[in-house]
């Protein structure tokens, strides 16, 4: 189910603004791979250009190749939407539909890809979801209430479980757990640990702690200067990027010593 | 620990509030009168009504003549000429509109949106004259054909009875009301289609829904309220609407459902505009109660939308 992705000479744009220049990794299936940098640097939306989800705004653009699972994801032939389906993606906000119960978001997506289902169906995809986002035992008791009612951790882990219930081949984060609170997060990073049996998983963090607990590569992003794009300074796995960084730069970054 | 106590005196100086809140306080009452003038107004409009109209509902039968003998006769076909203009112009209006404004607001491009959202507006600016003019003199002719067509194909439903043949049908008149009440229901619809939670939109898209599947998941639940508070706008101008109304209508005092039909009811809104010239002392009081039940079917309409949004909204609250 999880499968690799390789990206190559990525340039990202806001209509004539290049963000992101001459990106080149590959991403390993069955891994997390995390992405680090300041901010503005262009990590967030390079991630976004992953599931094609970066053209939603207006004027945006992206050249060269990402390729998964053979196709490249930018050829002309291939749909957005069904990019997205095989590439989940969970935000920096908890964002569960607030008009939905917490079993009618978990399976929202679902319903776009299969239509009808029976009822013992969707109540073992919710089940399934919510058990794999480390969720049901708090919720199994509540399911047709508001998922706006949850904490911020556990619409987080709510909005994991939407993103799970399609079974994805790659699932991105973007910064899942910016808005939580330790133990929030911690309950997130465990579950990251335990998902990436079953999915790639690309997740975009300001804390570089979180990179070297949960991920198995890093990527490094920076800007060259301010006003110039973002580019990939060093790909490396996570063990050898915070313990012998190839660039100069990436060790001064990650010791603390920036500028 | 004891503190000396010249300084806990002095303490709660420097914790209230240095301004006084006067700004606060000079705002809040403007508001408050704000809000009290409306009630004010709606309760003197109502007082009105009540007062000048309470003798029209039993007049002499002579009053009501020469098509009614009682009150309820005299306001029943007023009254169902009133809806059905304003249901026909409703069932036309609110689905264009609702479409107009999503194209708006989430599917044309920037540099065509800003016109046709102006454009639209402009058509707001247009006075109601100028509609009836247009819809009594050029559209009727136009719309004779179409008449001539519902009657043949649908004329099993009593709906589409025995067309007219100048085409000033109440068909007629709810399209050229549909026109008119086109642009305010775009606008706010418009408006709180763009305020949906761009957080919520892309939840959407990154389940891999299509941006329609997006729009239902996401943009309607949230726009829900705005969109009824659009409608009952939009119904509220219908129902009061006049001079398009006089003017498209050939007016008759014979109730059918025929919305083809030569000689249909005329609006409540309408009569008051055609016989206000000519009325008797009597007839003005008659007048009155006829606008006092359009005005309180006007509130009942309003009530029973935002009872049935309200509910929904309840339901998900809980």
């Amino acid at each position: 189910m999880a499968k690799s992705i390789d990206v190559s000479d990525v340039n990202i744009y806001y209509s004539d603004f290049l963000a992101v220049e001459g990106v080149n990794m590959t991403i390993r299936a069955g891994a997390v791979t995390a992405f680090i940098g300041p901010s503005g640097c262009g990590k967030s939306t390079f991630l976004r250009s992953l599931n094609r989800m970066h053209e939603v705004i207006p004027g945006a653009r992206v050249e060269g190749k990402i390729v998964v699972d053979g196709q490249d994801l930018y050829d002309a032939s291939v749909d957005p939407v069904a990019v997205r389906r095989q590439v989940g993606m969970v935000f920096q906000r908890p964002n569960p539909f607030p008009t939905m119960s917490i079993a009618d978001n978990v399976v929202a997506g679902l319903k776009l890809n299969s239509g009808r289902m029976s009822k013992s169906e969707t109540d073992d995809v919710v089940e399934k979801s919510l058990r794999g986002a480390n969720l049901w035992n708090e919720v199994k008791d509540r399911l047709n209430k508001p998922g706006m009612g949850l904490s911020g951790g556990q619409q987080q882990r709510l909005c994991i479980a939407r993103a799970i219930a399609v079974e994805p081949q790659i699932l991105l984060m973007d910064e899942p757990c910016s808005a939580l609170d330790p133990i929030s997060t911690s309950a997130i990073e465990d579950l990251i640990h335990q998902l990436k049996n079953d999915y790639t998983i690309v997740i975009v963090t300001h804390n570089m702690q979180q990179a070297a607990r949960v991920s198995d590569e890093t990527g490094f992003f920076n800007l060259k200067a301010t006003g110039e794009p973002g580019h990939l300074v060093e790909f490396n796995p996570t063990k050898k990027m915070f313990a012998n960084p190839d660039d100069p730069a990436t060790e001064a970054y990650i010791s603390g010593r920036f500028g | 620990m004891t503190a000396p106590t010249a300084e806990i005196e002095e303490q709660p100086n420097d914790w209230a509030s240095v301004r006084g809140g006067v700004g606060d306080r000079i705002f809040s009452g403007l508001a408050l009168a704000a809000g009290l003038t409306i009630m004010a107004a709606l309760a003197g409009v109502f007082i009105f009504l009540a007062i000048k109209g309470a003798t029209g509902f039993s007049k002499s039968s002579d009053v009501y003549g020469p098509h009614a003998e009682s009150f309820l006769g005299y306001v029943f076909p007023l009254l169902v000429g009133t809806f059905t203009a304003s249901i026909i112009a409703l069932i036309i209006a609110v689905p264009l509109a609702f479409g107009i404004a999503l194209v708006i607001s989430h599917y044309a491009p920037r540099w065509v949106a800003t016109p046709v959202a102006y454009v639209i507006d402009l058509l707001a600016a247009v006075p109601s004259v100028v509609y009836g003019l247009w819809g009594a003199f050029y559209l009727a002719k136009k719309l004779v054909p179409m008449h001539e067509w519902l009657h043949e194909h649908l004329g099993f439903i009593p709906l589409f009875g025995e067309p007219n043949v100048s085409g000033r049908s109440p068909l007629t008149a709810g399209i050229v009301l549909a026109i008119m009440i086109l642009p305010i229901i775009t606008a706010i619809s418009r408006e709180v289609f763009s305020r949906t939670p761009r957080l919520h939109e892309e939840a959407a898209l990154a389940l891999g829904a299509t941006r329609w599947e997006m729009i239902r998941m996401t943009v309607f639940p949230y726009a829900r309220s705005g969109m009824v508070s659009a409608v009952m706008l939009g119904l509220g101008r219908a129902l009061g609407e006049t001079m398009a109304v006089t003017m498209v209508l050939s007016v008759g005092f014979d109730m059918s459902w025929n919305v083809l039909a030569t000689a249909s009811p005329t609006s409540i809104a309408a009569n008051i505009a055609l016989k206000y010239k000519e009325r008797s002392a009597d007839l003005l009081n008659v007048l009155v109660a006829t606008g006092l039940v359009l005005f309180l079917l006007t509130f009942l309409v309003n009530f029973a939308a935002r009872w049935i949004i309200g509910r929904s909204e309840r339901r998900m609250a809980r």
